[in-house]
């Protein structure tokens, strides 16, 4: 009953932002549009980060192989502009996950410090060519993209780009719920909360971690195409630290082994970043405490939250006060 | 590409690596001593610079900017872990994010103290200029700075192995658990090791203004180079971070000079290298 619960109110809220979006005005469109495409990294993150145990500082890697193949294809050979935007998708996907396939080599042994630490360097290194590499990916300036693709309908109608992402959100969640509901998720679980046994049980599991890396660049990739053309520039910003910082933000802020909770988080950092932004100049302020605190004192996340509140309210009703074990892991 | 190249991209390299083991050393001790990933090191070092110019602002003093700029943020840092890192014990993760949340606030304040110009530290004249020998000018400053690297990396080392907190420290990074079995305080010596990263990085954030300048950004544009340095040269060694930074400083400027458009390229990808190998780095201890 209680998944059920669950599943009928993330339609419901799906279902809100698919109706209200559209009527809202324009600007408050590509704002959503932004949050659901770092939704899907997001999620991609929370496979690694919620799922497997693994904190990766360089998920924004993917997004950017994706955004960058998109924008060359499109600049070059004006390919991915009309119905080949479809083949656009399958080969970001694809070029994201064997990213990560590459990059998985190096990282996926790595444990605790040493996994954040080789992420992080891998990720300098996709920064480091996107910003070098002037001759392919125009260097500091980054590479403009003419509009967006058009095959009988016109993604460079916001709204009709609003509805495609969403489709592909809708999609992705969709997808990585089954997959961490299926025995592989629940091996990657296994992995996290205890490896030498899940070894002892007769699981690779460097294997399923390897495996878990390369979905998740996956959907970084998917991210990647669809950020190019909600943006219309793809730039060496971003690939930088801080984007896959604040991916892992969002995962953590919504509450990591969670996926509809990397979505909220990454509704609300957009919105701080890009929103907030235009309002007041000291936004960074809220961006910093909002980590802070998150950190402090929400250890599970926002989805803790409901959670929490029943933990207060069944104390209150016993009117025991039972000392709760402070979340540590 | 004579002799005079090699040399004076060499002596270029060399420089820029004195620069870096100021802000590398430190970010190395505290890795090693706390295994935290501070990702608020370049922020030390922006704030360094930022304080500096403060202080040479009202009273003029280049001399005076140095030691004030960087016990001012030892005293940040200081604060910093007491309340904030201490608080969330061994947690790699949430570590990682607090000390990004801090480089935002720090962002953020530096913004609304110091504006979003470029700056410059002016050093004195005495530092301007530069001498020749054989046909090669050397600027003065960057003597200076190989001077001041080797000075306190000479310091940092007599600490390491001549006195008793030192030896604490190394104990502690060696194995924390064993450290405190003995009845070493690791608290007081992680807020200690931290106090001392910040000065470290503010210190070559003073040094390195002249040079690289003072403007927002700078933080997270000089951070990857320091964690270069400390995973390549090993964390929680200072031969390492010594070495770390010469390479990292020779790489980057032949990188630029011989090969521009994979330059970073050639920097990050030996890091990835040497930790998928050697994740200790090359004089790091198991």
């Amino acid at each position: 009953m209680e998944s059920r619960r669950k599943l009928l109110i993330v339609i419901a809220a799906l279902l809100a932002v698919l109706i209200v979006t559209p009527f809202a005005n324009s600007y408050v469109i590509v704002l959503v549009t932004h949050a659901l495409i770092f939704a899907i990294l997001a999620m991609s993150l929370d496979i690694l980060l919620g799922f497997a145990g693994l904190p990766s500082l360089g998920q924004a890697a993917y997004l950017g192989m994706g955004a960058y193949l998109t924008a060359i294809l499109a600049t070059r050979f004006q390919f991915g502009l009309d119905w080949t935007f479809g083949l656009v998708v399958v080969l970001g996907i694809l070029i994201g996950a064997a990213t990560a396939a590459l990059f998985g080599l190096f990282a996926v042994h790595a444990g605790g410090v040493y996994f954040l630490m080789i992420t992080l360097a891998l990720g300098m290194c996709v920064w480091g060519l996107a910003y070098r590499w002037n001759s392919l990916t125009g260097g500091d300036n980054g590479i403009v993209l003419p509009t967006r693709p058009e095959f009988g309908i016109q993604l460079a109608d916001d709204v009709t780009y609003f509805f495609v992402v969403f489709g592909f959100f809708v999609a992705a969640l969709a997808l990585l719920t089954v997959l961490v509901r299926s025995p592989f998720g629940r091996s990657l679980v296994g992995i996290r909360e205890n490896e030498p046994r899940m070894r002892i049980l007769g699981y690779h599991t460097w294997l399923h971690k390897y495996l878990a890396f390369i979905i998740a660049g996956g959907f970084g990739g998917l991210a990647g195409v669809l950020w190019a053309h909600a943006h219309g520039l793809v730039s060496p910003e971003d690939v930088v630290l801080a984007t896959s910082v604040d991916a892992l933000l969002m995962v953590v802020l919504g509450g990591p082994g969670t996926l509809v909770g990397g979505a909220v988080g990454a509704g609300i950092v957009v919105f701080l970043r890009e929103y907030l932004s235009t309002l007041v100049p000291w936004w960074q302020y809220v961006l910093g405490g909002v980590y802070v605190l998150t950190i402090l004192y929400l250890p599970g996340g926002l989805m803790s939250v409901p959670e929490r509140i029943r933990g207060w309210r069944a104390r209150w009703e016993n009117g025991v006060r039972v000392k709760f074990p402070r979340h540590t892991s | 590409m004579d002799a005079q190249f090699w040399l004076i991209q060499a002596f270029n390299g060399i420089s820029y690596g004195a620069l870096l083991f100021l802000l590398a050393s430190g970010l190395s001790l505290i890795f090693g001593v706390m295994r935290i990933v501070n990702l608020a090191h370049g922020s030390f070092f922006l704030l360094g610079g930022y304080v500096a110019l403060t202080v040479i602002w009202t009273t003029g003093s280049w001399l005076l900017a140095i030691p004030v700029a960087a016990l001012t943020v030892a005293v940040v840092g200081l604060l910093m872990e007491r309340i904030f890192l201490r608080p969330l014990g061994f947690d790699p993760l949430r570590q990682v994010l607090l000390t990004v949340g801090f480089a935002y606030l720090f962002q953020q304040a530096a913004l609304d103290i110091w504006g979003g110009d470029n700056l410059d530290i002016t050093p004195p004249d005495i530092l301007k200029g530069s001498i020749v020998i054989e046909g090669l000018h050397l600027p003065v400053y960057r003597i200076f700075m190989i001077g001041m690297a080797g000075t306190i990396g000479l310091a940092l080392w007599v600490t390491m192995e001549k006195t008793r907190i030192g030896a604490m420290i190394r104990a502690t990074v060696d194995d924390a658990q064993m450290a405190r079995g003995v009845g070493i305080d690791t608290s007081r010596v992680s807020m200690f090791i931290f106090a001392l990263g910040a000065f470290l990085a503010a210190l070559g954030g003073v040094i390195g203004g002249a040079f690289l300048g003072v403007y927002p950004g700078l933080d997270f544009a000089i951070l990857p180079i320091a964690f270069a340095v400390v995973i390549i040269g090993g964390m929680g060694s200072l031969t390492g971070a010594a070495v770390g930074s010469l390479i990292v400083g020779l790489a980057d400027n032949f990188g630029k000079a011989l090969f521009p458009e994979v330059s970073y390229f050639t920097l990050y990808a030996p890091m990835v290298l040497i930790l998928a190998l050697k994740p200790t780095g090359l004089f790091g201890r198991e």
